[in-house]
């Protein structure tokens, strides 16, 4: 049994993989991506966090790039490419964290809004369209400048704003899901609510969620960075922070545009990256968008 | 029930239903009721929201607000009573609501005038900003859109749209800072060619000169503003269009012998442009975000730079009051959407 269902999902992979890899900008937005993400992973086997201090900034202050300083340096003589390096961990860790906080609200009140008909579902769904109205930038800002400017909070403050777009989108599939015959079979067996959620629904809504997770870490960084330069951050280098420092010393009237441009540059390959991944696994993974293509 | 929730949803994924009878004035009069209800309860939720966000605040509000000045017991005991803090927390809340209404919303700690008052000095400025950058943006991206649309994978649509996700990745603030070292102060020995700080020169001149003064300010703003929206409008203009395309009255269009330019002009566009008009509204709440940080970057004296100063004292209660009164704008025009797309498109009717 195992056995069957083990080769059954690895043919569907391989299905999966070789549609995949027709997206040529999916395939290129994935190997960025990888690549991103293993350079944030090792960067504390070359460099530590000395690098963002200001007392170890030992170039030049405001050097363009040269040689020995690819990218430049800052107001306080610290390297620019070691700064983004760095800095990538937070807008990174930010990013993921907070798509995943946003995905997994999403997803359990969508889940639930489509599976419990009747007034909990309608709701709920008041709820979520209450959230979806709100400016969500603002309301973001409002709760990291009352929570307190850390890590945890900043992702809090992203996650909460950020569900209600895939909370409509998991209740859709769902409602989709459950007009199936199949799901009248299984509850006629016997089925309760947690057997046809987890089983039937969750493996069904799983595809969608993938690929909007993707497009989700890539408007997290971005809304990361807003609020870091709106000066609601969480204390550590990022791109956001570096972008806040370069207004705040006035890069633009030193001539300093490596620091200004590489590390917007830095959050725009990132978050390409992951549109163009995202976009690729919505058109291999979405049904409707397949058929229409 | 959930039929007007449904109804919400943009209309590019809703069918043309078969031929209904005509909607009656009292359908939509309920529609609206029930619309203004839906509004009325999410302003409610705000003012909820908005209380208990505000009064989760770390520590003592009154050791906040005074920010380590040092103060007595006695000067502490008195500013929470003038603050009302000494009262349950539902007296607390039944006069904040009052005083919501009665559109006082307390004095603030930086300006130390009433928040009401400074907000009404900085609309000004934010319409002339935003409604100025919302038209250009609604009608760059409806004209492009009905361009990339109609000429479907032509070139011109796969430079648009390619040129949309781009500037749809690209962070607000990055493109505002570019564009200010660029054209603000300049690189090198090219020096910059616009303002880009406030509203006004220190100088400004009367009269005409005083308009050209103020418009040259706006072009980086509004320019920056611009870029980052009409994207999306641009995106769901071109992706109805196309969908329209596809109806049988394109093609009874075409039989009849029309022109293309008149077929798209006279039948397609107006159809396709319904979504994308309810879109502006819909989506004001991410143009309000674009505003904030455009104000910000290039200190623009409007709404969004005074909840900038009051997120970065922080001067908790003009962050309260410019919240507020943005949340509840953006309700109110989704609202309106809401209710004149129901009564431009009878497809979301009969829905």
């Amino acid at each position: 049994m195992t056995s069957v269902s083990t080769a059954r999902r690895r043919l569907a992979l391989s299905r999966f993989w070789a549609e995949f890899r027709h997206h040529r900008g999916g395939v290129i937005g994935l190997v960025v991506l990888v690549a991103a993400v293993l350079l944030a992973l090792v960067a504390p086997l070359f460099i530590s966090e000395n690098v963002t201090s200001v007392i170890e900034g030992v170039g030049e202050k405001w050097a363009p790039p040269s040689l020995s300083e690819p990218f430049g340096t800052d107001e306080s003589g610290r390297s620019i490419l070691l700064m983004v390096w760095w800095g990538s961990r937070t807008s990174l860790l930010i990013g993921f964290l907070a798509a995943l906080l946003s995905i997994v609200i999403g997803l359990v009140v969508g889940v639930a809004a489509g599976h419990f008909r009747g007034w909990p579902g309608a709701a709920l769904m008041r709820v979520t369209d209450w959230f979806l109205v709100l400016p969500s930038l603002v309301t973001a800002l409002v709760l990291a400048a009352v929570l307190g400017g850390s890590t945890f909070t900043i992702i809090m403050a992203i996650g909460i704003t950020t569900w209600p777009a895939t909370a409509r989108l998991i209740r859709a599939q769902t409602l989709a899901v459950e007009a199936r015959p199949y799901i009248e079979r299984s509850k006629a067996l016997g089925a309760g609510h947690w057997h046809i959620t987890t089983r039937h629904v969750l493996p069904n809504v799983a595809p969608l969620l993938l690929a909007s997770t993707t497009l989700e870490v890539a408007s997290a960084i971005v809304t990361e960075s807003t609020l870091a330069f709106l000066g609601a951050s969480s204390n550590k280098t990022s791109w956001g922070t570096m972008l806040r420092a370069s207004y705040d010393f006035g890069a633009a009237n030193e001539g300093a545009w490596w620091y200004i441009l590489i590390p917007g540059l830095a959050i725009l390959v990132v978050v390409m990256a992951f549109t163009l991944v995202g976009r690729a696994l919505e058109a291999v993974l979405n049904p409707r968008l397949r058929r229409a293509a | 029930m959930t039929t007007p929730l449904e109804a919400a949803e943009p209309a590019a994924a809703q069918a043309a239903g078969p031929g209904e009878e005509r909607p009656t004035g009292r359908g939509v009069l309920r529609y609206a009721l029930s619309k203004l209800g839906g509004a009325l309860f999410g302003i409610a939720m705000v003012l909820v929201g908005t209380f208990f966000v505000f009064r989760l605040l770390p520590g003592d509000p009154v050791r906040n607000m005074a920010q380590g000045r040092n103060m007595t017991p006695d000067q502490l005991d008195a500013e929470r009573r003038r603050l009302g803090l000494d009262k349950p927390l539902i007296d607390q809340f039944i006069d904040f609501v009052g005083d919501t209404l009665r559109l006082d919303l307390g004095m603030s700690y930086e300006y130390k005038r009433p928040v009401i008052d400074l907000i009404g000095e900085r609309l000004g400025p934010t319409l002339l900003l935003a409604g100025t950058g919302l038209v250009i943006a609604v009608s760059l991206g409806i004209w492009q859109g009905t361009r990339a649309g109609w000429r479907h994978g032509s070139r011109f649509d796969r430079f648009s749209t390619g040129a949309s996700l781009l500037l749809w990745s690209v962070p607000t603030f990055w493109l505002g800072l570019l564009l200010m070292m660029v054209f603000g102060v300049g690189i090198g020995p090219i020096p910059g060619i616009l303002p880009f700080r406030g509203i006004e020169s220190v100088d400004a001149p009367d009269g005409f000169a005083y308009v050209l003064d103020v418009a040259s300010h706006m072009v980086l703003p509004c320019l920056t503003l611009v870029a980052v929206v009409y994207a999306q409008y641009l995106l769901v203009m071109r992706s109805s269009l196309i969908e329209e395309v596809s109806q049988d009255y394109v093609t009874v269009a075409r039989a009849k012998g029309l022109r293309d330019d008149e077929v798209r002009r006279r039948h397609a566009v107006p159809n396709a442009l319904l979504p994308t008009v309810t879109l502006v509204f819909m989506r004001v709440g991410f143009v309000v975000g674009g505003a904030v940080t455009v104000e910000t970057i290039y200190t623009w004296p409007g709404l969004g730079q005074l909840f900038y100063a009051a997120i970065s004292v922080p001067d908790f209660t003009l962050m309260q009051g410019t919240f507020l009164l943005i949340t509840v704008a953006v309700i109110v025009m989704n609202t309106l959407a809401d209710v004149v797309y129901h009564i431009l498109d009878p497809r979301v009717r009969s829905a």
